[in-house]
C-alpha cells in the first residue's frame, strides 16, 4: 500500500536527524533567564511584576492583551532585575524580563511529579481556561496562541482534530524524542484537546522515517477514537495545510484556514503542553529543543527552561566547534541565523542548528533559467520565480494578486534553485508590504 | 489587369473618405478639452519623472499645476526655484521660493567605529536584511551598507564607499528629490536645507538607545548626553529619545556643539581645516 502523502509540490532534503533516539535531557534553570513578552504571534503581553519582586517558578509574569495574545509565566525561581528591552534572535531589541535565579522554588499549585493524570469529566470551558491560563502556543514554531484555535468561529463546525508528529524538518528530532518518552502523556492531552475542541475523532500524522514513534502511538492510542497515520517522507509535510490534505484530501480555501474545511491542527507538543496545563496545572515554562549540527560533539534533545540563554544549550552539547559559521535558530530549511548567541530559548524555539563554515555560504546568485523547477515544488501552488522577480521591481499589487499570501514560507523554492536565487528572501519581502498594503487598506 | 487596380483605388478611396467623415463627427463630438498652458508648463519642467515633488510625473505634476489654487505644498525639487518661477510666469502667478535642500546620511557606522560581528550573505538589498536581522555591525539603527539608495537615485548622485561601507552623496548632483529617503529601510537619510560652499553641521546618528546600549555597537553613535543641546547659541538643537537633532533651518553653522560632542557624533563637512590660535572669523561664522 503506497502511504499517503500532500499532493502538490515538496522536496526531499537529506535528513540528518543526527540526535533521534536519544533521551530528553532536562537542563537546570540558567543563572539568569531573560524571558520576552513576545513570544507568540499577536499583541505582546502586559507585565504584571516588578522590579525587584521575588517570582516562584510557574509564577504569572505577563498577562494576555487582548483576544489573539497569551500570558508568559516565570520559568525560574529569583529576583526580577529588569524589565528592559533585551536583543532577541534578530538583533532587534525586544521588551523582556530579566530574573536572576536563586534556587528552584516551584508555586505549590504545579504537580510535578510523573504521575499519569486522566480525566474525562473535566467540561471544554474548563480546558480552554486552563489552555488560555498557562500561556500555550502552538509549539511547531509558528506560536499561535492555542485558545485562540480552540475558539472556534461563528458557521464553522470542526471534525477532525489532526495532531502533528511529522516533524519534516531536517536535523530536528524534538517531537520525536516527546513521542517516544512522553507517549502516554500526549495520548491524554489529544483527548483534552478534542474535549476542548467538541471533536470525537483525531488523527496523528508521523512521517514514515521515525517507524518507532508510529508503533508506539498505536499502542497507546488503541481501541480509542485516535488514529495514527503513517506519511510518506516530504517536505514540507508538517505545514497544517499540507497535513491536512494528506490525511483528509481536504483542500485548505486560498487565504483560509483549516477551520475552514472543518479541521484544528495541533503540533504534539502542544499536546503534551495542554497535558501539563490542565491535569498538572503547570504553565508553558519549559520546552524541548533539538541542539544540533555535523560537528557538535553530542547532539542532544533538552528540555529547557523558557528564557535559558541559547549560549548555554550549546556548551551542554558538547561547547561550540571552531569551524562553527552558522548558529540557526529552528531547522535547516525554515531556521534563521541568529546574530548573537546571548538571545534566550523562547516558546517557539525548536532546535538550536551548528552548520560549519565550509556547510554555510551561500552560493553564487545567477539568472534565473526559466526552469520552473520553484512552480514544480512550491507545495502552494504559486509561482515563486514570478513573485520575486515582482518583488525585485516593487510590483507589490501584483504580488497580492499572484497569492502571494498563500506563501507558507517553506523555502522550497530557494532550495530546489538550480541557480541559487534567493526566491524565499524576495518573497517574504513581499508578503511583508503586500501585508501592510492589506492592512492600510482595511484602515480606510 | 489595370481595370483591377482602377477598381482597387476607387474601393480604397471611397471607404477613406467615408471613414474620414465618419471620425470627424465622431470626433467632433468626443472632443476632450486640454488646457494648453499644460503642455507649456510640462515643457518648463525637468523631464526627470523622478517622483520627488510627489506626483507621478513631470506631466501630471504640470497638470496639478494649472488646477490648483493654492501652490504651498508644490515643489520641484529637482529643478528648484529657477523652474517653479519659470511655471508661475507662464500661468501669472508668484511662486514660493524655497530653500534648496540636500541629502545626508545620518550614519557613520564605518567598520572601525562599528565593527562587523556577524557576516551577511543573503539577498543583497537593505529592505530585506533589515527585515531579518539588525545588520552586520549589530546596531539595529546603522546603515546596512547594502545600497538600495545607490539604485533608486535617478541622478546618480549617491555611491557607496567601499572603505567606510557607508553611501556617500554628492552634493552638486543631488537634487533632493527625496527617492533615497523612501528607499532606505532604517530612514537614516535626511532632506537637509544646503548651505554656503556645502557646509554642514549634523548629528550623524539616528540611534535612540540609551546611550550605554548605543555604544556596545559603535563609537561615534549619539548617547543622548544632551551636551550640544545646552552650548546651542540659536535653540537649534532638540533632545528627543536619547538623540539629538540639529535643525537645519535654524542652525547657523556656528560650529559650537562639534567639540561638545563626546562621542564626535557631531559632523562637520566643508569646513576650512581649523587655524591654530587664529579665532574663526565672524563673516564665515554667520554664512546662513
Amino acid at each position: 500500500m503506497s502511504l499517503k502523502t500532500f499532493s502538490r509540490g515538496g522536496v526531499h532534503p537529506p535528513e540528518y536527524k543526527l540526535s533521534s533516539g536519544k533521551p530528553i535531557i532536562e537542563l537546570p534553570p540558567p543563572e539568569v533567564a531573560v524571558i520576552p513578552i513576545s513570544q507568540h504571534l499577536g499583541a505582546p503581553a502586559k507585565v504584571v511584576v516588578e522590579r525587584g519582586q521575588e517570582v516562584k517558578v510557574g509564577q504569572l509574569i505577563a498577562v494576555a492583551e487582548g483576544f489573539v495574545s497569551t500570558n508568559v509565566h516565570s520559568s525560574v525561581s529569583g529576583k526580577v532585575m529588569k524589565i528592559d528591552q533585551f536583543t532577541d534572535s534578530s538583533g532587534y531589541r525586544k521588551m523582556a524580563v530579566q530574573i536572576q535565579v536563586e534556587g528552584d522554588e516551584w508555586i505549590e499549585t504545579i504537580d510535578r511529579s510523573d504521575d499519569l493524570v486522566r480525566s474525562s469529566v473535566l467540561p471544554a470551558e474548563v480546558i480552554r481556561k486552563k489552555i488560555l491560563e498557562a500561556g500555550i502556543v502552538g509549539m511547531g514554531g509558528a506560536t499561535f496562541p492555542s485558545h485562540v484555535k480552540l475558539t472556534v468561529p461563528k458557521g464553522k463546525t470542526p471534525e477532525y482534530l489532526v495532531i502533528n508528529g511529522v516533524e519534516c524538518e531536517p536535523y530536528l528530532t524534538a517531537d520525536h524524542t516527546l513521542m517516544m518518552n512522553r507517549t502516554e502523556e500526549i495520548f491524554s492531552g489529544i483527548q483534552l484537546l478534542m474535549k476542548g475542541l467538541g471533536v470525537d475523532r483525531a488523527i496523528v500524522g508521523i512521517e514514515n522515517n521515525k517507524p518507532d514513534a508510529i508503533e508506539k502511538m498505536n499502542q497507546v492510542v488503541r481501541g480509542s477514537n485516535v488514529t495514527v497515520q503513517g506519511l510518506k517522507v516530504k517536505y514540507p509535510q508538517g505545514g497544517e495545510k499540507q497535513l491536512v490534505q494528506a490525511l483528509l484530501k481536504r483542500e485548505v480555501p486560498s487565504g483560509g484556514l483549516p477551520i475552514d474545511v472543518g479541521v484544528v491542527v495541533f503540533n504534539v507538543g502542544t499536546a503534551l503542553a495542554t497535558y501539563e496545563a490542565v491535569m498538572k496545572n503547570r504553565p508553558l515554562i519549559d520546552r524541548m529543543v533539538t541542539v544540533t549540527g555535523k560537528e557538535l560533539k553530542d547532539p542532544s534533545n533538552f528540555r529547557v527552561r523558557i528564557g535559558t540563554p541559547v549560549s548555554m544549550l550549546i556548551e551542554k552539547a558538547g561547547g561550540l566547534p571552531g569551524n562553527t559559521a552558522k548558529v540557526i535558530n529552528g531547522g535547516p530549511m525554515m531556521g534563521k541565523a541568529l546574530s548573537t548567541l546571548d538571545v534566550p530559548v523562547v516558546k517557539g524555539s525548536s532546535g538550536i542548528l551548528l552548520i560549519s563554515e565550509g556547510e554555510s555560504r551561500r552560493k553564487e546568485v545567477k539568472p534565473c533559467i526559466r526552469c520552473t523547477k520553484c512552480v514544480t515544488v512550491c507545495p502552494m501552488g504559486l509561482e515563486p520565480y514570478l513573485l520575486m522577480s515582482l518583488s525585485e521591481k516593487g510590483l507589490f499589487e501584483r504580488m497580492e494578486h499572484e497569492k502571494v499570501m498563500d506563501c507558507i514560507e517553506c523555502g522550497s523554492c530557494s532550495y530546489t534553485c538550480p541557480s541559487s536565487r534567493p526566491l524565499l528572501d524576495y518573497i517574504r519581502l513581499g508578503k511583508a508590504e503586500v501585508g501592510k498594503i492589506m492592512r492600510a487598506r482595511k484602515a480606510v | 489587369m489595370s481595370q483591377i487596380i482602377i477598381y482597387t483605388i476607387i474601393t480604397l478611396v471611397a471607404i477613406g473618405a467615408a471613414a474620414a467623415i465618419i471620425l470627424y463627427f465622431v470626433a467632433q463630438k468626443f472632443k476632450v478639452y486640454e488646457d494648453p498652458r499644460i503642455d507649456e508648463v510640462e515643457k518648463a519642467l525637468p523631464a526627470a519623472n523622478c517622483g520627488g515633488c510627489g506626483f507621478p510625473g513631470c506631466r501630471n505634476f504640470a497638470e496639478t499645476l494649472v488646477k490648483t489654487e493654492t501652490w504651498d505644498d508644490l515643489f520641484c525639487p529637482v529643478g528648484g526655484n529657477e523652474t517653479m518661477s519659470k511655471a508661475a510666469a507662464i500661468l501669472g502667478r508668484v511662486a514660493v521660493e524655497q530653500a534648496p535642500k540636500v541629502a545626508v546620511i545620518r550614519c557613520n557606522g564605518t567598520p572601525e567605529f562599528r565593527p562587523r560581528v556577524t557576516q551577511y550573505d543573503g539577498a543583497p538589498t537593505c529592505a530585506i536584511a533589515h527585515s531579518l536581522y539588525s545588520g552586520e555591525g549589530g546596531c539595529p539603527h546603522g546603515c546596512l551598507g547594502l545600497g538600495d539608495c545607490v539604485v533608486v537615485c535617478t541622478f546618480d548622485a549617491i555611491h557607496m564607499d567601499p572603505v567606510t561601507d557607508l553611501p556617500v552623496v554628492i552634493d552638486d548632483k543631488c537634487t533632493a528629490c527625496g527617492a533615497c529617503v523612501e528607499a532606505c529601510p532604517r530612514d537614516i537619510i535626511e532632506l537637509r536645507q544646503k548651505n554656503k560652499k556645502d557646509r554642514k553641521i549634523f548629528v550623524s546618528c539616528i540611534n535612540e538607545e540609551k546611550g550605554v546600549v548605543s555604544k556596545q555597537h559603535c563609537s561615534v553613535s549619539c548617547i543622548g548626553c544632551s551636551k550640544c543641546f545646552k552650548v546651542c547659541p540659536y535653540e537649534a538643537i532638540t533632545m528627543e529619545n536619547n538623540l539629538a537633532f540639529i535643525d537645519s533651518e535654524k542652525c547657523k553653522l556656528c560650529r559650537k556643539c562639534v567639540p561638545e560632542c563626546p562621542t564626535d557624533a557631531i559632523l562637520e563637512i566643508g569646513f576650512p581645516p581649523p587655524r591654530i590660535k587664529e579665532p574663526v572669523e565672524e563673516s564665515e561664522i554667520n554664512t546662513n
